[in-house]
């Protein structure tokens, strides 16, 4: 029995160490710093110190305009996209089971094909293709009379929001057609010769019975949207581009480090994003948990 | 009686696949484009028709890509081949130690401890980034190799799908028969636990793999010098160039490509795991 107390310890033990100091430190370590600024001393002359200065980070980013403003956009970016992409993956999924569908593997791995494409390389080419002088997106849509400017305050969400669904469709189509497949054939015989016809077991059968993967594509969506930061620092570069340094709440901490040199107020900015994500799980698993067990 | 019958299903066929082509179409042509793109010349790039071969120079773009800068770019190749090879093997193989640990042995507080494995997942891994940098910065190890190999070692959910796939794989059985053999407990996990659950390693390595060629934010933040790039991070300065400087287009939808094939090569090849993987994840 020791020996294989023993055994468990030394294969959890990388694990853990790792765990520990890529996570579990940072977090620590991110709210520490979070509760000091750097002042200068004096009248600038003596270099900077580290003041304890509580939650004044806090406070500081709460007050800020830019980064309400990106939980702002945050907002309208979830509440376009998510649905979208819930409602196509799951569209998707549904077509590809009904008994109609053909070629179905091809249409699983054509459709998948986008995911294996980085992210930031997914980004550079829809940037390339919304751009006037590049694209024969553009060029199309304007002889057929449609001017649309991707990079305008109104074009700026929608076009991150087609890119995130472009990258993710295909991915969370694969996952739900998983628990299709995964559904007892005779409960869809038993609800046809009930007289239910294709759209009614669509949705009335096979939708419920896959709400577990509903739930859990709906919350990694959400933590993955609250991470927004590749696709808008890559529009932000697109010249006349409505996206802001400091766009979402991601680029506000970024820029807070790496512009500012404030520590103290991108670690609260971190904090605070990551504070807003762990209550989004759990309302997201709280909302959904109870359902969703069964399947 | 069955002619309208057969007319409507007929119909439904051709609405249900129309509409499947037209999904395949929206995500293939942005592809399509990148594979024609890159065969152009900065000219060709900015006039002329994008989804032709007008102005066929990929020899020229090649060549120009490895002439760059003393080939830099094919620098950063070989960093991304090493950051997520070994970054992803190494990472499998903890996981699935760990998730084998998991699956076989009882101890006190187990499931607590997996909780505390599950709640990892949940952690938005961008808001980790910046502690992480200032904390490398304290150790000093900002800008070397290390600071972006560290961070991929961990993947919580390759310790649950570990778990997951330890208990489709392994009969206790086996691993009794070991015991009996005489076999130690390591000696077990070596040599039965590990090689039967090896489908399982190949799909953790598969999606550490592509997670670490995709990283983008933990190299932006950890790495200042150009030697050390991944190529996400090769390619968004010379996307930063390209307004300034048209010649550079070419060098990123060329770089593009080549930076996708071997992804794309993956999951086409090993689509049984990849989808393995995202069915784990799934069900449970």
């Amino acid at each position: 029995m020791k020996a294989r107390t023993r055994a468990a310890a030394i294969l959890l033990t990388p694990f853990f160490v790792l765990f520990t100091a890529v996570m579990v430190v940072p977090i620590g370590y991110a709210v520490w710093l979070s509760l000091f600024t750097e002042k200068q001393s004096g009248l600038g002359f003596g270099g900077t110190e580290t003041v304890f200065t509580g939650l004044d980070n806090y406070t500081a980013a709460l007050g800020d305009r830019a980064f309400r403003e990106g939980f702002g956009v945050l907002l309208g970016y979830c509440l376009f996209y998510i649905p979208l992409l819930l409602v196509g993956a799951l569209g998707l999924a549904l077509l590809l089971d009904s008994a109609l569908a053909r070629a179905r593997r091809f249409f699983q791995l054509a459709l998948f094909l986008p995911h294996a494409v980085p992210g930031i390389i997914a980004a550079l080419i829809w940037v390339y293709l919304y751009t006037p002088q590049l694209s024969p997106v553009v060029k199309a849509m304007e002889a057929g009379g449609i001017g649309f400017d991707f990079f305008s305050p109104e074009g700026a969400l929608p076009s991150i929001v087609n890119i995130a669904l472009w990258e993710w469709l295909g991915y969370n189509m694969v996952i739900f057609y998983a628990a299709l497949q995964a559904i007892d054939r005779s409960v869809l015989e038993a609800a046809t010769v009930d007289g239910a016809g294709a759209w009614r077991i669509a949705f009335s059968v096979k939708v419920p019975l896959v709400k577990a993967s509903l739930a859990m594509v709906g919350l990694f969506t959400v933590i993955g949207s609250l991470q927004l930061f590749t696709e808008p620092l890559i529009l932000n570069k697109g010249t006349g581009s409505a996206v802001t340094s400091t766009w979402t709440p991601n680029m506000y901490a970024y820029t807070a480090a790496f512009d500012r040199n404030d520590y103290g107020l991108a670690a609260a900015a971190s904090v605070l994003l990551a504070l807003t994500a762990a209550l989004l799980s759990f309302a997201v698993t709280r909302l959904t948990g109870r359902k969703g067990k069964r399947a | 009686m069955s002619k309208p019958r057969t007319a409507n299903v007929w119909l439904s066929k051709a609405a249900v696949n129309g509409a499947l082509v037209l999904a395949v179409v929206y995500m293939l042509f942005p592809l399509v484009w990148l594979l024609t793109a890159a065969t152009k010349d900065a000219g060709g790039l900015l006039a002329g028709n994008a989804f032709s071969f007008d102005g066929f120079d990929l020899d020229g773009n090649l060549s120009r890509l490895a002439e760059y800068n003393d080939g830099i770019y094919f620098h950063w190749y070989a960093n991304s081949l090493l950051y997520a090879g070994f970054g992803a093997l190494a990472c499998s193989f903890v996981s699935v130690a760990a998730g084998y640990a998991f699956h076989v042995y009882d101890f006190r507080g187990k499931e607590k401890l997996f909780g505390v494995v599950l709640l990892g997942v949940l952690v938005p891994t961008t808001a980790l980034a910046l502690p992480m940098y200032l904390l490398a910065s304290e150790v000093g190890v900002v800008n070397t190799y290390w600071a972006v190999l560290i961070p991929v070692l961990v993947n919580p959910f390759g310790v649950y799908l570990s778990r997951v796939f330890c208990a489709g794989y392994i009969p206790d059985e086996a691993l009794e028969a070991a015991r009996i053999d005489g076999a130690g407990e390591l000696r077990a996990f070596w040599s039965i636990g590990l090689r039967m659950v090896m489908p399982g390693f190949v799909t953790v390595f598969l999606f550490q793999f592509t997670a670490i060629w995709n990283n983008f934010f933990l190299p932006l933040v950890m790495l200042s010098d150009q030697k050390l790039y991944p190529l996400s991070l090769g390619l968004y300065a010379w996307n930063s160039n390209a307004h300034a400087e048209p010649d550079f287009y070419p060098l990123v939808v060329t770089g593009s490509l080549l930076a996708v094939v071997p992804l794309v090569v993956a999951f086409v090849s090993l689509q049984r795991h990849w989808k393995a993987g995202l069915t784990a994840g799934s069900v449970k």
